[in-house]
Order: C-alpha cells, then structure tokens, then sequence
C-alpha cells in the first residue's frame, strides 16, 4: 500500500542551503534512495545525490538519515513510522559540493599515505603460503565497502577540522590492523599507525562500529588490537625488555622492516 | 573560527544533531549510575569498619592487608601501620582496571567527558587531542592493571571457599552472603577473562596463528567472551556492590545473613 511520505531534504551548496520540504507517494518495500529518486523525477529534477549499485555494496550512497550516517539504499521505510517526517542530510564531516554529494577526497589522501602491503620474496616454487586460519583472520576487515560512513561519524575529524591532517580514521586503522596482522607483510605498522595516522586520537568510543553496515567490528577487532599492538612497540618496558634480551621474537614474526 | 559540523565547507546546517531519538538517554544513565557507585564506594572504602561479617570479607576490603578486624586478614597485615582504611591499599587495582578499560572508557569519553555524548551528536569542546598526551596517555598502561585483576580474582575465589563455612568457621554450610559471592566471583571472572588486554596477550599479538594452535584456541575463546565485555563490566560492578552491601548490613546488625545449610 503506498502513502505521502514527508520529507526533508537538505539543499545547497558550500555557499550555503537549507531543509527542503518535499511530499512524495512511496509504496511498501521501498527504501529512503528509493523515495529521493522518486523527488528528483518529479519535483526536484536538479537534486544531487550519489549513488550506484543499490545493494549496499558500492558505498556510493552514504548520507544521514534523521541525523544518522546511514546508506540511502538499505535504510527501509518500514523502519520509520508512516507519519514521521525523514530528514536526510548530506555528510556532515566532509565538504560539501551540493545538495547530498559531498567531497570525499580526504580519505583518498589517506588511503595513499598509507604503505601498501610488502610481501617476503617468493617460495623457491614461485609460491607464496598462507595457512587458512591466517587468511580467515582478515577477512571481516576486507568485507568494507569503504562507504565511509565511519570516518563520517567519527568526533574526532567529525567535531575537529584540525585534526584531519594528523588522523586517518577508523576505516585505515581497520587496514593497519589488517596489514599488521597479515602474516606475509614484511612492515611493521605499529609506529606508523601511531604516529602518522594518529591512533592516539581515538577515544575508542565505538561509534564507527556503530554505524558500519556491513557490520564489522571496527574498535573491538582492529582499533584496541592495534591499540595494543602499539603498546607493545612504544610503551610497554617489559616487551621492551623481552625484546631486548631476545626472549619475546614473536611480535616480529615476518617483518624484515622497522 | 567555527569548526567542526560548523564549519564553513560543511553543509550549513544549524542543529548540533537532527537525530530526534533520546540518543541523551544511554549516556546520562551511565552518568548516573556511575556516578552512585563512586559515591558509595568511596564511602564504603574510607569507612573502614563493618566489612567483615565472619565468614565473609567484602570484596572492598579484600585481601585486607592493614589493620583489620580479627578474621579478615587471611593474608597477613604486612601495612598494620597504615592509618587509614584497608581498602585504599588495594582499590586502586580493581579502580585501575576499571578505569583503564576500554569499555568504560567509551562509557565516560560519552557521558563525563561527552566527547561525543552520542554518535553523530556534536562535542561542545572546541580543541581534542584523544590520548595522545598525559594523563590521557596512561590508558596505555591498562594490561598492567589487568595483570594486578587477575591476582585480585584469584583472592576473591579464596574469599567465597572461605564463605563455604559458618560462623564458626566450620566447612560445610552456605548462606545467601556465600550465593552473592560466588555469583559476583563469576561475573568478576568473567569481566576480567573477556578483557581486550587479556585477548591480546593470549594470542591476539600474534601474526601467525597457526603455528601457535594452542593460543589461537584460547584466543577463540577469549574473543567470544570479549563480546560481551560491556556487559561484564555494568553486571560485575552491580554485583561487587551488592556483596559489600549484604555484607555491611549483616555487620553492622541491620539485617541477619540467611543460611541455607
């Protein structure tokens, strides 16, 4: 059975924009993308928004939802009442272009401060090997979508401009850990992780896992473990020790760089 | 100059947050509740008197290593000449632990510090730096206190196979205050064996798993209770009070304790 939603949507650029007021007929089974395509095609031809697969795989359609980051294509309109107004919003962390297209290049720049993986020098056959326990170990963090919905809701860059040049953000602490857990990678991450992409920062307050639709557990299987991690390379005086005199190897198990 | 959701390449919008849920809730019930354990524990912890109702010890107050009742020192009293309350030689463990940890930590980051107060609901401070700087930088030194947890375990296990007895210290008998305790020895336990810090240090520092099959399992294990870990934490606090609660009621002669055998 199909009804009026209401809506508002925010319109505008960085010169600025205001919430848009918008009713538009919606039918049973349809998610928020679907009711915003709908507004563009009848009353707002010029709307902008980003989107592709709409199947929550592509990441594309990444905004906020009565003041949650959400994906456009997998938030249902079932979930809300048929009387409530949805209000949906561009990102709020990053640059704004228009309407709800943001600027998302802050985390492209990351992602290529990031070193990529380095792996030993092949087996004599050409081969490299991995245990299949090892491989099961990284695969929640290669179920990311890289919807960046995380870095969105992150205070740290989210409430604080100035710390995006120092702070990665939770979707690269999630591929440090990867990295740092991979048994082939030859780097060690730890000091870098620290210090380069600003781990410290986080207060580990769990919103990235929060809204992650795919679900990863973002602060408990990569942000404490690298936490961790860091510890044993920076503060920690008995790994120091233990490393020193030879009795702790196994944290460099596999890496030939410092 | 404005920042954050504020700033002037965001998109101009006026609220701090268009989430119309009470997302104010969870972190102001935390305040609460947190705030009233502080509260009571602290009261509790320079008491220094009705903490042992033979043959009960309050968790506060053990291994009771000052000048103590007769009875609660299983342990000796190597601080005799401590002046003030025996709890305030051990509390700082199990307060170092708890404040050291990683959920209580996004608990109180929300709801004393409200960096956030709640996710995609703006911090009123304008500068943060995390924990990157003194004090906040000690966070770092939580699986020290997790070490000092696991001992604390260990004397609270032998506090409840002590409460197996009566009064008269006679083995055999059980009473409510033994049930309490055994209960929140549990929760204890298992608050401080799904630990981040215990996960890592188990297995999850290591880059090969399989050729350390042992740790991987207990790091299995560890991993399904971590989960949980919030949970353990709100449970093991109630519970700790609750024991040192039944247990000062019974010494100070308000209630009697009830026996079952």
């Amino acid at each position: 059975m199909g009804y009026q939603l209401k809506m508002r949507v925010w319109r505008g650029d960085q010169s600025g924009g205001d919430l848009g007021d918008y009713t538009v007929e919606v039918s049973e089974g349809e998610v928020v993308l679907d009711a915003l395509h709908r507004v563009q095609a009848t009353q707002a031809g010029d709307l902008a928004i980003r989107w592709n697969c709409k199947a929550g795989k592509c990441g594309s359609c990444s905004a906020e939802i009565n003041g949650r980051p959400r994906l456009l294509c997998m938030t249902r309109l079932s979930d809300f009442d048929e009387t409530e107004t949805i209000t949906v919003t561009p990102l709020r962390t990053f640059p704004v272009i228009r309407d709800l297209v943001t600027d998302v290049s802050f985390n492209y720049e990351k992602a290529r401060e990031l070193p990529s993986f380095a792996p030993p020098p092949r087996d004599a056959d050409n081969k490299r090997r991995m245990a299949q326990v090892d491989v099961e170990r990284g695969q929640e963090f290669r179920k990311c979508i890289e919807c960046f919905l995380c870095q969105n809701v992150c205070h740290v860059v989210r409430d604080h401009e100035e710390n995006k040049p120092a702070f990665a953000g939770p979707r690269f602490f999630l591929r440090y850990a990867e990295l740092d857990m991979h048994p082939l990678d030859t780097h060690d991450r730890r000091e870098l992780a620290q210090g380069a992409a600003g781990l410290g920062m986080c207060n580990i307050t769990k919103c990235c896992t929060e809204v992650c639709p795919e679900g990863i557990k973002i602060t408990d299987n990569a942000i404490i473990p690298m936490k961790e991690r860091v510890v044993d390379r920076k503060y920690d005086p008995l790994v120091w020790l233990g490393n020193k005199i030879g009795l702790r190897t196994k944290d460099n198990d596999g890496r030939t760089e410092p | 100059m404005t920042t954050g959701v504020h700033g002037p390449t965001r998109a101009a919008i006026d609220e701090k947050t268009l989430r119309p849920d009470r997302w104010w809730l969870p972190p102001l019930t935390t305040f609460v509740v947190f705030s009233a354990f502080v509260v009571y524990a602290t009261v509790r912890a320079f008491m220094g008197s009705d903490y042992y109702a033979s043959p009960y010890l309050s968790p506060f107050y053990s291994p009771c290593l000052g000048d103590c009742v007769e009875g609660a020192s299983d342990f000796g009293q190597p601080f005799r000449a401590w002046p003030l309350s025996a709890a305030l030689l051990i509390l700082i463990f199990p307060l170092g632990f708890r404040m050291t940890c990683y959920y209580y930590r996004k608990a109180y980051y929300r709801a004393f510090w409200l960096s956030p107060p709640a996710c995609a609901v703006a911090e009123p401070k304008t500068t943060y730096t995390g924990e990157t700087r003194f004090p906040l930088l000690l966070q770092n030194v939580h699986r020290y206190f997790w070490y000092a947890a696991v001992l604390v375990g260990l004397v609270l296990s032998f506090d409840v196979v002590l409460a197996f007895r009566n009064e008269d210290h006679e083995w055999g008998h059980m009473g409510l205050g033994t049930l309490l305790m055994l209960v929140n020895v549990v929760l204890i336990w298992l608050y401080t064996l799904s630990c981040h810090s215990c996960r890592h240090t188990v297995g999850g520092r290591l880059r090969h798993f399989s050729k350390h099959p042992v740790r991987y399992k207990l790091w299995t294990w560890v991993s399904r209770l971590n989960q949980d870990h919030g949970r353990y934490a709100w449970y093991s606090l109630f519970s700790v009070a609750l024991v040192d609660l039944y247990i000062f009621l019974i010494a100070n002669g308000t209630i009697e304790d009830v026996r079952f055998f």
